[in-house]
């Protein structure tokens, strides 16, 4: 097995704040990959670097055998990815944000126009394709960004709480879907969530995170057998402690305006 | 052939947010409307007595270019917004050279300011302007494509380093309404105190009316080849300096 994204004491700070600090893993190609931690605690300023939206202050990230950094567009060829906050383009229709995608993609026209039905009827919006998605309410969009994620097959698709705010259903369908599209393709999945039950169920590797740094790694077996619990809810639990975290404020800042502007 | 379909889909896209946006539309129109009523025929007959001539048949092609300044800044300043609705990522994360990203963004701003330029061209003809038929009109779009893709790639690089809409209302103060004002737009730039005359100079905007002069109605003060010039190089170098700054964002 080889080594698909390697990172090393990989750190950003933000002025005096340290948001990841000295964290290292690596993924092996094909595996799930569930990146776990309690909120703020580092996941999104990781997902970020490895996308190369973020420069950390320091150390090296290496993606499909490129250097982010140093050959950011050779590393965008590789992943795809779901964000955790909103991104799509509410003035378009739900179609024209997944053509938008494609087209960024290079996907041919014929695999577009397949792939786009495919994925829009997996989250049951193909009926609705010709809406605006600034009339579409919060679990819709939330489906739209899913299907529009999946839309390229790439190397890495790193999901940021891909599930947030899905009902059962959908989350059942999204994960047999790329579940399928893992073993099909050799796609390497990279998640964070919260439903640490989610991440049990379909993760090889798990690695939890707090304050910054990575606690603990290894098998879901593992954690468990670490922190002597019978299930991954728990050994996080075990490992992060059972106070409630305080939410990023730069963060929140941007939600909060971000939602001013939308009305 | 890629990258040339990315720069279509963006351009494409702001063409469609433009004419979906009926709001946008009808404030585009209503603004330069009553800068043309209310500063046309109010300083008209002063303007004629001072023998000036017709003020309408000087201010419209200065409102023309008004309007486009307007639309493209606006254009460009969109970063901001799309970056607030989280839609900026999508194009930051996708396989393509941000420079791509950044030219398909500012032709398509650039567009949407020509056709509003052109909107407005009809509005004017309503009011009462009549442009001369000469050989130089048929560079008037040469000029009103210079002024339009300088002007929303001066709205992205100031974009690119923004985070909030509130910065936007400090963009209008303090660099398009003073850009405007100093440009010769609403009056003769011939015989100039000093230190105005400088500044307009060195104002880009007054190439642009300028040249929208020159075309539209055979007068001009700079000449119409230099107009062309200073806009094709200023926006040149605002077109690096923009895809420099956008190439740098982070989300």
């Amino acid at each position: 097995m080889s080594k698909i994204i390697e990172v090393k004491n990989l750190v950003k700070k933000f002025k005096d704040f340290v948001a990841v600090d000295d964290v290292s893993f690596s993924v092996e190609k094909g595996q799930i990959f569930a990146f776990l931690g309690p909120n703020g605690a580092g996941k999104t300023t990781t997902i970020k670097m490895l996308t190369t939206l973020l420069d950390p202050t320091s150390g090296s990230i290496m993606l499909n055998g490129f250097d982010v950094m140093v050959n950011p567009n050779e590393t965008r060829k590789s992943f795809g990815i779901i964000f955790q906050d909103p991104s799509l383009d509410t003035e378009l229709t739900a179609f024209e944000n997944m053509e938008f995608h494609a087209v960024l993609y290079g996907l041919g026209r014929k695999t577009m126009d397949d792939r786009i039905k495919e994925l829009m009827e997996l989250v049951e919006l193909w009926d609705r394709k010709d809406e605006l998605v600034k009339n579409f309410s919060g679990g819709m969009k939330r489906r739209l960004e899913i299907a529009r994620g999946l839309l390229h097959h790439p190397a890495v698709l790193f999901m940021d709480e891909p599930t947030l705010g899905l009902d059962p259903q959908t989350r059942n369908h999204m994960w047999s879907y790329i579940k399928n599209l893992n073993e099909k393709e050799q796609i390497t999945v990279f998640v964070t969530t919260h439903y640490i039950e989610e991440a049990e169920k379909v993760a090889d590797r798990v690695a939890i995170i707090d304050h910054g740094k990575i606690v603990m790694q290894g098998t879901t077996t593992e954690l468990k057998e670490a922190t002597k619990t019978d299930n991954l809810e728990g050994a996080f639990l075990a490992l992060t402690g059972r106070s409630i975290r305080p939410q990023d404020a730069g963060n929140d800042a941007m939600r909060l305006g971000a939602r001013m502007w939308r009305r | 052939m890629h990258y040339a379909n990315v720069i279509y889909i963006l351009w494409i896209r702001q063409l469609k947010r433009y004419l979906r946006s009926r709001a946008r539309l009808v404030s585009s129109v209503a603004q330069p409307l009553l800068f043309l009523v209310a500063l046309g025929f109010g300083f008209g007959p002063i303007y004629a007595k001072a023998g000036g001539g017709d003020y309408i048949t000087f201010l419209a092609p200065g409102i023309i270019a008004m309007s486009m300044l307007f639309t493209s800044m606006f254009g460009g300043i969109e970063v901001i917004w799309d970056k607030q609705f989280g839609f900026l990522k999508e194009t930051l994360v996708a396989p393509v050279p941000r420079v791509v990203i950044m030219l398909g963004r500012t032709v398509g701003g650039a567009t949407v300011a020509m056709v509003q330029g052109l909107v407005i061209f009809l509005v004017t003809l309503v009011v009462g302007f009549r442009p001369e038929i000469t050989p130089a009109l048929l560079f008037a779009p040469l000029v009103m494509f210079l002024m339009c893709m300088l002007f929303t790639a001066l709205g992205t690089a100031i974009a690119s380093r923004l985070n909030d809409m509130q910065a936007f209302p400090l963009v209008m103060n303090f660099l398009v309404m003073p850009m405007f004002f100093l440009s010769g737009a609403l009056f003769p730039v011939d015989q100039l105190p000093r230190a105005l005359a400088i500044a307009v100079r060195l104002n880009p905007v007054s190439y642009g009316v300028d040249g929208m002069r020159a075309t539209l109605i055979n007068v001009n003060h700079f000449g119409l080849s230099v107009d062309i010039l200073a806009l094709a190089l200023t926006a040149s170098v605002v077109i690096v300096i923009g895809a420099l700054l956008f190439n740098k964002i982070e989300a």
